[in-house]
């Protein structure tokens, strides 16, 4: 590795253009929050979304010049830029609700924002890498900025305790995943995806292929736990009730996506070979997260709690499509974990503005009467949870359409019936906001009050888009989503 | 390079035995202490468990790589550190308790 040392070439740089920018984005706001003083806090929410925008080119760029970079740690593919574009569009879009609610909460800092961009960063080198060194380090890259930003209102009880949940169980995931990478690597000699994938499948190699199960059952610990998926699904509804709205928000979604682009990535490349092994433990993984999602969402009367137990079982749908273990099963889960953001940021970016000072209004009854003091808004909001549902015309039917096909595709016929029994449990609670917004009658208090800021008005115009295109059009992002699911092996 | 020699009579397999007695006492910690700050050093524990499976192994296999593997581990390690422990006195500030029972507040 270090024996015939070569300086990476400048096209390796601009491979991971998008980490730089985010990296130097984060220091300088910081910087300059010191540099401004207090009174300027408000520009600290554009000059974030400039770097973001920074970034998203330059994700572009260097989806340009696909190739690998550093010593093959990292590969920029069609697949690894459609993450990165995907966890960028959503920070931009957190970033875009969480200003006035900061500003709300009396918190407006640097920090905050400096935070999404390094955990951003994160995200980006786990969509991107091709190591399990860099697996690990991108995870917790990612993990440790949402730690905090979990608890970022530090004199709230329930921050405090979303994110000490949050810790605690994220790092006791993390070191399994560590601990079953250790053992790959004792096995194999090597954490380059690739070669384990060759290792595994040559003839001449002796290893005992229940010892790399037992590697691979430690590291799907630490994925389901990223991903939520169960048995590992226990501390999302918690943490996603306790944290910021803003930062349930983006929580649901970027970190998510990132989690199951790499759980994809070393499934499909380092352990394809042993797929009869973890099929049927991920078989029992992706039902039981959506039962346990759907049924437990039933019974909610929090909206942060019920959006985080729909989150889990969403998850459930996209591990549907990670038991397909074909190209058409990743290609879907691309489609689904992209619908999924725009339509689940839409949906926090309202309860964000709903929640009202120090978030006093998370009953799905404080929401009666919704439709009849900001119809447009309620329309939004209907907009996207039938697009949580999975009506026609909204991303969220293509989604779980290419999930179900590639599923059945694979022969898993069980698999899909229970899913779409659960999709159809999934729609009483979803229908039941609906229902309160526009058939119950107002009650004296409700936060619904206010005007809607502007950068919560423009999160939701683009999750609105987002969930439109995706649902009328979404052959678009399909083709690019299955021209990238050739993962080389 | 040539393999600096072990010493002798210590087969790398008690290496392997020792970090996995470790990383189970961390996990019996994380899963049986009370107090935060212990559950947090069991998952420390757990990690430098890690860190001996990597350096044997990366003996065994006569490369560096497992060696530079244990630095990025305790980099990690050691922010982890920081912001969890920042976020230890946080909810102790915030509650005046360590006890892991008693953090509860968010319905179940």
């Amino acid at each position: 590795m270090l024996v015939n040392f070569t300086p990476p070439s400048a096209s390796e740089y601009i491979r991971v253009l998008p980490e730089i920018l985010l990296t130097v984005g984060g220091t300088i706001l910081m910087i300059a929050e010191g540099l401004a003083g207090e009174r300027h806090r408000r520009g600290l929410a554009p000059m974030a979304l400039a770097f973001l925008l920074l970034a998203l080119g330059g994700a572009v760029v260097a989806g340009m010049d696909p190739g690998p970079a550093f010593n093959n740690m990292l590969t920029v593919d069609g697949y690894a830029t459609f993450f990165r574009l995907l966890v960028l569009i959503v920070g931009i879009l957190s970033v875009l609700i969480s200003g006035s609610y900061l500003t709300r909460e009396n918190a407006d800092s640097a920090d905050y924002y400096a935070l999404i961009l390094f955990s951003l960063c994160g995200q980006s080198i786990l969509a991107s890498a091709n190591e399990l060194i860099m697996v690990f380090i991108g995870l917790e890259i990612s993990s440790i900025a949402t730690y905090v930003l979990a608890g970022f209102l530090r004199n709230d009880k329930r921050n405090n305790e979303a994110a000490i949940k949050y810790f605690l169980l994220g790092s006791f995931a993390t070191a399994f995943l560590l601990y079953g990478v250790g053992w790959i690597y004792g096995v194999t000699g090597t954490t380059n995806l690739q070669e384990i994938h060759r290792f595994l499948t040559s003839s001449e190699s002796v290893y005992s292929p229940l010892l790399v199960s037992a590697c691979a059952a430690m590291m799907f610990v630490g994925f389901a736990f990223k991903v939520s998926a169960a048995p590992f699904q226990g501390w999302a509804p918690d943490v996603y009730q306790g944290a910021p709205a803003p930062v349930s928000a983006f929580m649901t979604a970027a970190p998510k996506a990132a989690a199951f682009a790499v759980f994809l990535r070393v499934y499909s490349i380092a352990f394809s070979g042993l797929t009869e092994r973890w099929q049927p433990i991920l078989w029992v993984s992706a039902m039981a997260t959506m039962v346990i999602g759907n049924f437990a969402a039933l019974r909610q009367d929090n909206i942060k709690r019920m959006l985080a137990y729909s989150s889990v079982a969403h998850a459930g749908y996209v591990m549907v499509a990670v038991v397909a273990h074909s190209e058409a099963g990743v290609a879907a889960a691309m489609f689904y974990l992209a619908s999924y953001a725009f339509m689940n940021l839409g949906a926090f970016a309202i309860v964000t503005h709903y929640v009202g000072k120090g978030e006093r209004y998370v009953g799905i009854d404080d929401m009666a009467g919704y439709a009849r003091q900001q119809p447009l808004i309620a329309a939004l909001f209907t907009w996207f949870l039938l697009s949580l549902i999975g009506v026609p015309l909204t991303g969220g039917f293509f989604g779980k359409f290419y999930v179900f096909k590639s599923a059945i595709d694979s022969n898993l016929i069980w698999l899909t019936v229970l899913g779409l029994l659960n999709s159809a449990v999934a729609a009483y609670y979803y229908l039941r906001i609906i229902v309160v917004m526009y058939f119950h009658e107002p009650t004296n208090e409700t936060g619904a009050a206010g005007p809607v800021p502007a950068g919560v008005r423009l999160a939701l115009i683009g999750s609105a888009i987002g969930v439109f295109v995706l649902g009328v059009m979404p052959s678009a992002v399909l083709e690019f989503a299955n021209r990238s699911a050739m993962l080389s092996r | 390079m040539p393999p600096i020699p072990l010493p002798t009579a210590v087969p790398l397999t008690y290496y392997l035995i020792l970090s996995a007695i470790l990383f189970a006492l961390g996990v019996a910690g994380f899963l049986f202490r009370k107090s935060l700050i212990t559950v947090f050093m069991s998952i420390e524990l757990m990690l430098n468990a890690v860190n001996l499976t990597f350096v044997t192994f990366s003996y065994q296999h006569k490369q560096v790589d497992g060696h530079l593997f244990t630095f990025f581990v305790m980099v990690v390690a050691a922010a982890e550190a920081a912001v969890g422990l920042a976020i230890i006195l946080t909810v102790f500030k915030n509650r005046g308790t360590l006890a892991v029972d008693e953090i509860d507040s968010l319905k179940l």
